[in-house]
């Protein structure tokens, strides 16, 4: 098990717990105590302390583990997951979108269309990746792929981690909204299943742009939602200052939205969050999709059309 | 012509609350300054007789100018709840009951079904007073329903969008409205029956991004502030100016996305013209 280097701000008993460890641990090579005991002690010290936090985490909280600087993205788990990968690039009209990577992969036996957003895992990289955030191209591709899976009756499974779709100049030149509104007519009427997993950041039209699906699943620790509690609270508190109640009011935690209907089911994450065990979140992920991937492949093609767009149809709540 | 008697009937009588722009004989035009009466305003279809100006104009006011005669409004038991307990600076519950009682509406859509130069549509159009006309849960539902009875009853669809994009008091439930309204329309296109999308001043965000942007025919009025993005958090994003006219109506048409921008004037003729290219 890896430990993280990077701790949040509400993780700050467990650092100073480390600190702790890392002087006895000092002591120890001066080779005069025994500090086997006092190791033992506090490492038992951190994984009760980090039960304690993880146990009632706010919406807030999710939030920063979903935006981790550590935390897996994409083709991580899809390396992890699959013997081989081939990343298919472009939209054919524009260019290839590096916020939104996809490609086939083998799923033990079964070939998958992956798509997902990435992001950058260094500070030259999160830039090349546009930290996540896609531009009209991104989409295009993305529903290229789509349309390729089709074609020969791959399903597809989507992996979403984005800040939000870029709102730049170029992105509304070319049809940021259009390309997202696309996807979604096209996505509801797909004859492969489509799966949807909530992986970091679930923002707004830049996440559902590629998050329609057969099922939608959320990891334990994302959000989605439509906005972020920073815009949120700009808008609405007319203040920068309020991050942390809108995140509360947006109801945006994978718990919420599986009690709201609007998500399938919440994926585990190892504790104090995937990024502590990306290995072994991607076995839960992988195993996770299999098993609902065959679920839905026994369906015909119209009874999974209609039961995707039945349940869009219910979803709001209205007098 | 009919339409101009009851436009004056109407904002006599029943929807003289529900008027966008403010009451009083005088209105100024907020591009060249230009007064109009109400009157003169009624006669030019809400629009400036100095510089085209289009004034921001509620539903009713829009079937007014499309229908030949007063529409049945369908749907109109649809309210909306406030499913989180959203509160920031007034609790959301509080809100939708001032919104309400201000407007006289019950959200910000509204669907009415009537004939067009004696061409039956349905039209589904957005009231900006009412939060912005923010896409929530009763949007959502209302636009459902109306591609439903449209399939069943083999008519075409016009939504005219308006807004500021999602309720963001829903939270994700707004944000579903996107799938579900975009769900609907692939059923409508595989019915076979055409939907046109008329935007008008502003059209943004979430909604611009599903049902706004996914017409057979794209069409929007002049002018119109357009876009995925608000202005301000692209300027605020890229840290400069944005050009001249970004994200108006002819921007969007030079982009490719709009097939044809239409003036108020026009909108009824050009729309039963559409209905019968389409009923081939
Ligand atoms: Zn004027």
């Amino acid at each position: 098990m890896s430990n993280a280097q990077v701790f949040l701000e509400f993780e700050k008993p467990i650092e100073v717990l480390f600190e702790q460890l890392d002087k006895i641990k000092e002591v120890g090579k001066e080779g005069e105590i025994d500090i086997s005991k006092s190791i033992i002690d506090i490492e038992d010290k951190i994984h009760k302390k980090r039960l304690e936090i993880y146990k009632n985490l706010t919406g807030w909280q999710r939030v920063q583990i979903s935006r981790h600087p550590e935390r897996p993205y994409t083709l991580y788990y899809v390396s992890k997951m699959c013997r081989q990968f081939q990343e298919l690039h472009g939209d054919r009209y524009f260019k290839d979108d590096k916020a939104i990577v996809g490609g086939l992969a083998k799923l033990d036996d079964q070939t998958v269309m992956f798509i997902g957003h990435q992001k950058g895992t260094n500070t030259k990289m999160r830039q090349y990746r546009n930290f996540g955030m896609p531009n009209p191209e991104g989409y295009r591709k993305a529903l290229r792929l789509m349309k390729l899976a089709e074609k020969f009756n791959i399903p597809v499974v989507t992996l979403i981690d984005t800040p939000g779709a870029y709102p730049g100049i170029e992105a509304e030149e070319r049809g940021q909204a259009e390309a997202i509104a696309r996807n979604l007519l096209e996505m509801a009427q797909l004859k492969v299943p489509i799966l949807c997993y909530i992986i970091g950041e679930g923002a707004s039209g830049g996440a559902i742009g590629i998050g329609l699906g057969d099922r939608v699943f959320m990891l334990e620790n994302t959000w989605y939602s439509v906005i972020s509690p920073e815009s949120c609270s700009s808008i609405l508190w007319h203040s920068w200052d309020y991050k942390e109640q809108a995140a509360e009011a947006l109801k945006l935690t994978a718990d919420h939205m599986y009690k709201f209907g609007l998500i399938d089911g919440v994926v585990p994450e190892p504790l104090g969050g995937a990024h502590h065990n990306p290995e072994e979140t991607a076995k839960t992920l992988k195993a996770h999709i299999k098993k609902n991937l065959a679920e839905l492949m026994k369906l015909s093609v119209d009874k999974r059309i209609k039961i995707r767009i039945d349940k869009y149809s219910a979803m709001g709540k209205t007098k | 012509m009919g339409w101009f008697k009851r436009l004056r009937e109407g904002i006599q009588t029943t929807t003289e609350e529900k008027k966008e722009v403010p009451d009083g004989l005088w209105h100024k035009c907020i591009e060249c300054s230009h007064t109009s009466t109400t009157k003169e305003l009624i006669e030019n279809f809400w629009c400036c007789s100095q510089c085209n100006h289009h004034f921001r104009i509620d539903s009713n006011t829009y079937f007014d100018i499309i229908f030949d005669k007063k529409p049945k409004l369908l749907f109109e038991h649809l309210e909306p709840i406030d499913m989180l307990g959203f509160v920031d600076l007034k609790p959301y519950k509080q809100r939708l009951l001032d919104t309400q009682k201000k407007t006289g509406l019950k959200d910000a859509l509204s669907v009415g079904i009537g004939k067009v130069n004696d061409n039956t549509l349905i039209v589904a159009c957005m009231d900006f007073k009412f939060i912005g006309g923010s896409m929530g849960s009763v949007v959502g539902e209302k636009i459902a329903l109306a591609i439903d009875l449209a399939i069943k009853k083999k008519y075409p669809l016009l939504i005219i969008s308006k807004t500021g994009g999602a309720r963001m008091m829903e939270s994700a439930f707004s944000l579903m409205q996107m799938a579900k309204t975009s769900a609907k329309l692939s059923q409508l296109g595989k019915a076979g029956l055409p939907y046109f999308s008329l935007m008008t001043d502003p059209t943004t965000g979430g909604v611009t991004a599903s049902f706004a942007m996914l017409g057979d025919v794209n069409l929007a009025e002049p002018k119109a502030l357009i876009g995925f993005a608000g202005p301000r958090v692209i300027k605020e994003t890229i840290k400069r100016d944005l050009p001249e006219g970004f994200q108006t109506s002819e921007f969007l048409l030079e982009a490719g996305f709009l097939d044809v921008i239409v003036k108020r004037k026009d909108l009824k003729d050009t729309l039963s013209n559409l209905i019968l290219f389409f009923k081939n």
